[in-house]
């Protein structure tokens, strides 16, 4: 079972701490949702997570072997990674952007071999782009597109999915959706370490919180256990008012620290 | 038209328009004198028209071309912006700036790959430099301009050696190099920088798939495998190599590494990989062609291929520019 363990991993730069001893793991069968503000570390503690970034102390594991030795290749093989920006140079068709997911594979554009061709149907069904598949991505809206990178991640077919932020910026039906493609991938089989801005939804659907601020860890555990008034207040600065009902986890924001009216 | 079917388009096209390059020129010949020189069987002049002046010529008209075209396509796929090339980058400048140091100090008579070798370095020494800025910079319209502002550094050292010429002839040959031109190229000058640009185009093709794979951002792209810093030096050192010895070729020839890729681009759906070979032999056509039209041309004085090219290129560069719909910086 392919397994990604990060041991007390610690950032610097530029003689500021942007990540402190951040202990961390992600197995198959679970989804893990990172909270916290901007600027609380979490895309950092991803990013040292994959090797892509150099940690200043601490490990992370993949497998047993250091990301930070593995080559690019063997990592994408086993964790599929989905930036926070997702930049597209060219306005490419559909189908080629989520055939790119299978680069690490030996896909080339254009002659795909069965496997990655079977592949990327797969994640094209998945995401329910069949009857977008050759329009070229400059002509889809936000929404679509979020699809079109999900899917991307979807057909490496790796065992591990990290996502940074990947229903920012989309419609509350939107991000249902992704959120849905997300469980679906971690109920048959994944596991998934998802960064979310949006509390309720990721009480809702992850196994596991893991609440950040300050580049550190603050609290971490079931949404039950984690997903209080108090924490969100310490982490989020606002007062907030939370229950658990026969739908499950909601929070409502109710105004700032301060008192303010909004 | 499938991308299979453009390429034997081009393929087809590139060995008419050098056919016809043996056939057009000053002293007229017909289609079967033409080829009976070209198998050696005709009168010695007709065999000299064809096999020293024409043919060599058209070749490096070709060859440069190729070598610019794709350059500049994977540049474009590596800097992921459809202005990148080796002229506007300030590469070929450069590169043209070490030709004429060489030629200035006489170093290039000494030896035939002295000149090929000292374009090499200044093109590589632009595109290393270019590279580490991409690194460290993120906006690419900074890098571009960056270029700009290596290409002008380079042209006001030019105009320097310029100012200093010793002697009338030493300021025409600079001059030449200047200008670019493939005329009076013999199968020597061939011979001494092909290897170059072979090397240069192989290296381009051979890690072609992580262009690809730059299309989801440097980050993503790392994301799916791609190793990035392999990814950069091989186009560095690939595009630095073929342009370099196309340099020392022709001198500065500039805007076909980018008026090539953008018309293949809608041929093979946007995919970088895909463009290489393509726009290297379209932009092989566009230079045989345009020194075609040089040679035609009723001038008292023969134009330059590089001036042409500037004409048609730089109002194609700016058609381009406004054209953009993706914006990624």
């Amino acid at each position: 079972m392919t397994e990604l363990v990060a041991q007390n991993l610690s950032v610097f730069a530029a003689n500021l701490s942007l990540l402190g001893t951040a202990s961390l793991s992600l197995r198959p069968g679970e989804l893990v949702a990172i909270l916290g503000p901007n600027g609380a570390g979490k895309t950092t503690l991803l990013r040292a997570m994959l090797g892509l970034l150099d940690a200043s102390g601490g490990s992370s594991l993949l497998d047993g072997e250091s990301t930070a030795t593995l080559s690019p290749g063997e990592r994408a093989r086993k964790i599929s990674y989905l930036p926070q920006r997702r930049p597209l140079a060219w306005p490419n068709r559909v189908i080629d952007i989520v055939a790119l997911g299978r680069y690490a594979h030996g896909a080339a554009l254009g002659r795909l071999g069965p496997m990655d061709a079977a592949a990327v149907d797969d994640a094209i069904d998945a995401c329910d782009l069949r009857l977008l598949a050759h329009r070229n991505a400059d002509s889809l809206s936000g929404g679509e597109l979020a699809r079109v990178h999900f899917a991307r991640a979807l057909a490496a077919k790796a065992p591990l999915l990290i996502a940074d932020e990947p229903v920012a910026a989309l419609d509350p039906r939107h991000q249902l959706r992704i959120a849905e493609l997300i469980r679906s991938f971690v109920d048959s089989g994944g596991g998934a370490l998802v960064v979310l801005h949006e509390v309720a939804l990721a009480a809702r659907i992850a196994d596991r919180l893991v609440w950040m601020n300050g580049g550190k860890i603050i609290a971490e555990g079931s949404p039950r256990a984690t997903l209080t008034a108090e924490l969100i207040k310490d982490i989020y600065g606002v007062r907030a008012h939370v229950c658990f009902d026969a739908h499950g986890p909601d929070v409502r924001i109710e105004g700032s620290q301060a008192g303010g009216k909004i | 038209m499938k991308s299979g079917h453009f390429l034997i388009v081009l393929v087809l096209a590139c060995l008419t328009a050098i056919l016809a390059a043996c056939l057009l020129g000053s002293t007229p010949m017909g289609l079967s004198q033409v080829i009976a020189a070209l198998l050696g069987q005709s009168t010695d002049a007709d065999n000299i028209v064809v096999w020293e002046i024409r043919m060599p010529r058209a070749l490096a008209a070709f060859v440069v071309g190729a070598a610019l075209g794709t350059s500049g396509a994977a540049l474009q796929g590596l800097l992921r912006n459809p202005l990148a090339e080796p002229g506007v980058l300030g590469v070929t400048a450069t590169s043209s700036l070490f030709a004429t140091f060489a030629l200035y100090y006489g170093l290039a008579a000494s030896s035939p790959f002295l000149l090929p070798v000292y374009a090499i370095a200044g093109a590589l020494a632009a595109t290393a430099l270019l590279a580490v800025a991409a690194i460290r910079i993120k906006s690419v319209v900074t890098l571009i301009l960056i270029g700009v502002g290596l290409s002008s550094f380079s042209a006001s050292l030019m105009s320097l050696l310029l100012n200093l010429a010793p002697n009338p002839f030493s300021l025409a040959d600079m001059m030449n190099w200047l200008l670019g031109s493939v005329a009076n190229r013999s199968f020597l000058d061939l011979q001494t920088t092909v290897p170059f640009i072979a090397l240069g185009l192989a290296i381009l093709f051979v890690t072609r798939r992580g262009l690809s794979a730059l299309t989801l951002g440097d980050e993503a792209a790392s994301g799916v495998g791609l190793n990035l810093h392999r990814q950069r030096i091989a186009v560095v050192l690939g595009a630095g190599l073929a342009t370099g010895a196309a340099v020392a070729l022709a001198g500065a020839i500039g805007f076909v590494g980018i008026v090539a890729p953008h018309i293949v681009r809608p041929f093979v759906n946007y995919d970088p990989a895909r463009s290489l070979l393509p726009s290297g032999l379209l932009a092989g056509l566009i230079l045989v062609l345009a020194d075609i039209a040089v040679r035609l041309m009723p001038t008292t004085t023969e134009l330059k291929l590089g001036v042409v090219a500037a004409l048609i290129g730089a109002p194609a560069f700016i058609w381009i520019a406004m054209q953009r719909r993706v914006t990624n910086d």
